[in-house]
């Protein structure tokens, strides 16, 4: 479908298509639409609920750059730089993000993107459906500083215009100051980075947050960890709330502990101006529980299902969209490996210790003891 | 952690009950004359023995908690050589007892003991099936002879045989004998019971501490539910019932069966109908062991056994008359719970990456699955069967004492030490003897009414749940176990007691003892007697349930406890039931009442109460 409708624009080949849908790619695709999007691609592939959406390709990316002039005079003004450089660094990056952001696409890419985004509406039923547009890096692999947290993620954007232009400050985000810095460091050169756009349908989320496939706090893989704000995920993601937090057994399903917090902050939308906000959380709701039991049971499901398929420990983004009846409205936008416990356990040494038999167990546990205070 | 002062708690005397201590054996008080022990006793740390004692000890039922600190010492101590902990002291104060793990402190002293233990400890577990088979054999062997022991009653003349067979002994020497006699089974039984307890509980609880070190937020629950679905004649009672309720519909004389709840009415319709005749040869047959269940934990004289109250188990035979007529399957649903079993284990397994965990787990589930049948079945043997045969026994030595007029009641019995009862029947049988009056006539009533005053002062008391000074681990396994000596209980039960009006509590905790949520009213019971008023979906509030509750557990959808681990019996019936259990809240009975709406998550172990 995807590669059709390129062809049929003319803004691509089959080949080396500038967008798809995100059902077409899967989590090999990371060369062509980054991290995020081919995670998504994945997951929708392997049967779980995620919102749909499409993706400008690096192929997409390297053509705008290519149109506007960019790629080429990128080199020029890069040219030069120090890494630590600051105030250098700082004004150059504002040049180039300026120039990426004002640089229309090219008629023919405008085109393609306002028609998958059309094409995106009717699917979801929704004129001018809100998107999420997110930058999904193809470097997030690279050791040390990672990419991902500095390029930028847009909640609620309505409208062909304004999805073009948060494509576009998606992509100049790759050119800050740090980034450059980053780059020049490490010796990677600048013409070589790729980046994808990914456009999701926004789950209006009544309330979300994330979850990790074992307990963050001590590494056990039998439990799922969920934490949860009220509204979009933003809140719990930037950890500018502590979020309400629960411990669900992964093998039995049950809640083993929650926590409801004080929450003071919600991530909405505000129906007046169509913009998501950043709002105070109604006095008498800030300690709620923000996701309901049986959500919260679903969840732990899910995250089991995709452990699963991943074969690892896993980090996922979720939430309930309150727009959809219950049984159909709980949304994964987005899953990437765990690593910090997955990593510390392989290091670590056999529970059993020395002892090899029950005998020599109960004795090393017997001279041990248990912990009374 | 802060805790009281054992001997400020026990200065502060219950007005009126001045002298308590001559209730109870002298080394049981905690000691202000005697600088070394003072100060020993100072350091120590003592739970109060909730989990076997709810209520203060009377004097005579004493014997049973001598019995366990002895044997479980010698066990740990004398036996096996535990390497790090000798026995479990006790003490005492109001009638509530407190107990404390001793550790060895000399780590020369402990390494020496390892061999030791190795090789002792080590026979029992290679050998455990063959040598709990020889136990069987010796338990049964003690009840037998129990149950043959005659107390014998003091004629004004002795039979002529006495002459004729040259007997050479007396009723009065064989009445003092045979109490010895009694009393010395009663402490053997005893003896048995911990042959294999403490390995038992070594084995399981160092099996959970394992699966906890793998997954340190796997829910004791689950780990128990790994060894579940594995019969024991603790169900056995229940059972019965169960057989009995179908039996009464298939031979048509469940009416007559249910029309009253008077057994005495029950029985006499039953007797007047041909099928009545044949279900009550059923029932006999269903009564010799398994009536000798105790309504409680069998540990106190008045726990009285389904034998002695047969209104109790008409009561659960007519529950499950009543639930088979509704078209309600009554039977345990092991196929699920062994189905269940295995799914958790083996998800839990396919989550540890480690060859050599894996073996050991293995090796450790393998061995709580060895141990688990004694774990639970040595409660039917002693403290159900022996128990409930010999609280008769001594009932026939009180009805002597009371005819010849050293006390008023039978019941009054358990007022005396076991040694002042040897001490009366001296009394008596000399008197008998010489054909003059005992003394006691004139001192004991006196005492019994002045000691039973003291009885219900100590009923009202709030023992505290832990006094002295908090080590920092505890390595005695019985300890760990049963009072689930962790760091969260102890804090949980200590954040109750400091709220001064139990009826402000709102939330409290326990141990999760079966996963799963429910709302509902609250009925509490303090006796297997109050199962009776409890109405169908209620939430049952007991200080304990034991195997005489079963019945109960058809009616109630969630249950909450005051005392009792993962292991205990509500934590358990629940589980296979599939519904909500905590355990363990330490006071439940107390801040809860009848028809309160309460919570109960058996996941997490919260209560909320709502006011």
């Amino acid at each position: 479908m995807a590669t059709n409708l390129n062809t049929a624009a003319g803004a691509g080949s089959s080949a080396a298509p500038e967008l798809c849908w995100l059902e077409e790619v899967r989590k090999d695709d990371v060369a062509l639409v980054g991290g995020k999007c081919s995670s998504l691609g994945e997951l929708i592939n392997a049967g779980v609920r995620v919102p749909p959406g499409f993706a400008l390709t690096t192929h997409g990316f390297a053509r705008f750059m290519r149109d506007a002039g960019v790629s080429g005079e990128i080199p020029f003004m890069l040219n030069g730089l120090v890494h630590d450089d600051l105030e250098q660094l700082e004004l150059v990056s504002r040049d180039i993000r300026s120039m990426i952001e004002e640089h229309p696409f090219s008629w023919e890419m405008e085109d393609a993107i306002a028609e998958y985004y059309r094409r995106l509406s009717v699917r979801c039923m929704v004129p001018a459906v809100p998107v999420a547009v997110r930058s999904s890096a193809t470097a997030e692999d690279l050791p040390g500083a990672s990419f991902a947290g500095q390029q930028d993620t847009y909640l609620w954007i309505r409208g062909v215009d304004d999805v073009l232009h948060h494509a576009r400050r998606c992509i100049s985000s790759l050119f800050t100051a740090r980034a450059i810095s980053y780059r020049i460091r490490m010796g990677f050169p600048h013409e070589e980075v790729a980046l994808s756009v990914g456009f999701q349908k926004m789950a209006n989320a009544y309330t979300a947050g994330v979850m990790f496939t074992c307990n963050p706090g001590n590494g056990d893989r039998s439990v799922i960890a969920i934490d949860a704000n009220f509204g979009f995920g933003e809140s719990v993601v930037s950890g500018e709330v502590t979020p309400d937090h629960f411990v669900v057994n992964k093998i039995t399903l049950d809640i083993l502990e929650r926590t409801i917090s004080c929450k003071e902050i919600t991530y909405t939308v505000d129906f007046e101006t169509q913009k998501s906000v950043r709002t105070e959380t109604p006095f008498e709701r800030q300690n709620v529980q923000s996701v309901i039991d049986e959500e919260i049971i679903e969840l732990a499901r899910m995250g089991k299902a995709i452990e699963k398929h991943y074969g690892r420990q896993m980090d996922i983004e979720w939430a309930v969209d309150k727009d959809l009846p219950a049984g159909g409205n709980i949304f994964i936008l987005q899953a990437r490996p765990e690593t910090v416990w997955s990593e510390k356990r392989d290091k670590e040494a056999a529970v059993a210790g020395k002892a090899t038999s029950a005998m020599d167990f109960i004795l090393s546990s017997l001279m041990t003891g248990k912990k009374v205070s | 952690m802060k805790f009281p002062v054992p001997h400020d708690v026990k200065a502060a005397t219950i007005p009126g009950t001045e002298g308590w201590e001559r209730m109870y054996p002298y080394q049981y008080q905690f000691v202000t004359d005697d600088p070394v022990r003072n100060q020993y006793e100072k350091e120590m740390f003592w739970f109060y023995d909730g989990l076997h004692y709810p209520e203060p000890l009377y004097p005579f039922d004493t014997i049973w908690d001598e019995a366990w600190f002895l044997a479980l010492s010698q066990y740990n101590n004398r036996i096996f050589m535990v390497p790090p902990v000798r026995g479990v002291d006790h003490r005492m104060i109001n009638g509530y007892v407190y107990i404390s793990p001793v550790p060895v402190k000399n780590p020369d002293e402990i390494g020496s003991r390892v061999p030791h233990f190795m090789e002792r400890a080590g026979h029992y577990y290679k050998n455990w099936d063959d040598l709990e088979k020889k136990w069987k054999v010796k338990m049964e062997a003690t009840i037998r002879e129990l149950e043959k022991l005659e107390i014998p009653r003091l004629a004004d003349m002795e039979d002529l045989s006495v002459v004729t067979d040259a007997v050479g002994e007396s009723k009065g020497y064989h009445l003092l004998k045979n109490y010895d006699d009694l009393i010395n089974l009663g402490i053997k039984c005893w003896q048995y019971h911990f042959e294999f307890l403490n390995l038992g509980y070594a084995a399981y609880v160092f099996f959970l501490d394992f699966a906890q070190k793998l997954f340190p937020s796997i829910p004791a629950q689950r780990v128990t539910q790994m060894i579940s679905g594995i019969d024991v004649i603790m169900y056995q009672p229940d059972e019965e019932l169960k057989k009995l309720a179908k039996k009464a519909i298939e031979l048509g004389v469940d009416n007559a069966v249910t029309f009253s709840q008077e057994w005495t009415e029950v029985e006499a319709a039953l007797k007047k109908l041909p099928k009545g005749v044949e279900w009550l040869t059923s029932l006999n047959l269903s009564r010799e062991p398994w009536f000798n269940v105790s309504t409680g934990t069998g540990w106190f004289h008045h726990d009285r056994s389904w034998n002695d109250a047969m209104n109790i188990p008409l009561n659960g035979i007519q529950t499950y008359i009543q639930k088979l007529k509704q078209g309600v399957n009554i039977e345990r649903p092991m196929e699920q719970v062994r189905a269940e079993r295995d799914r958790i284990t083996a998800e839990y397994r396919g989550l540890i990456e480690k060859p050599e965990d894996l073996k050991q787990f293995d090796e450790l589930l393998g061995c709580a699955k060895t141990v688990f049948p004694y774990v639970e079945n040595h409660l039917f043997y002693v403290e159900h069967w022996f128990h409930s045969v010999f609280w008769n026994k001594m009932r026939d030595v009180a009805a002597i004492l009371v005819e010849h007029g050293i006390i008023k009641d039978v019941e009054d019995v358990w007022l005396l030490r076991r040694d002042e009862i040897k001490q009366a029947l001296w009394d008596v049988v000399t008197a008998w003897a010489t054909g003059v009056t005992p003394r006691g006539t004139q001192t004991w009533p006196k005492e019994v009414e002045w000691r039973k005053g003291v009885m219900q002062k100590f009923k009202e008391w709030k023992a505290p749940p832990a006094i002295g000074t908090a080590p920092e681990v505890i390595q005695e396994p019985f300890t760990i176990v049963l009072w689930g000596v962790t760091n969260s209980s102890l804090a949980d039960w200590a954040k109750v007691a400091e709220v001064k009006d139990l009826s402000t509590v709102k939330e409290f905790k326990g141990f999760a003892g079966s996963p799963g949520i429910v709302e509902g009213k609250a009925r509490v019971c303090r006796t297997v007697e109050d199962i009776r008023s409890l109405q169908e979906g209620e939430i049952l509030v007991a200080p304990t349930t034991s195997p005489s509750w079963a019945p109960a557990f058809a009616k109630i959808k969630a249950c909450v406890t005051d005392v009792g681990g993962v292991m205990s019996h509500a934590a358990i019936v629940c589980r296979e039931y599939g519904m909500p259990a905590v355990v363990g809240t330490g006071h439940a009975t107390k801040i809860i009442q009848t028809g309160m709406m309460i919570r109960v998550d058996g996941s997490s172990g919260a209560i909320t109460v709502a006011r």
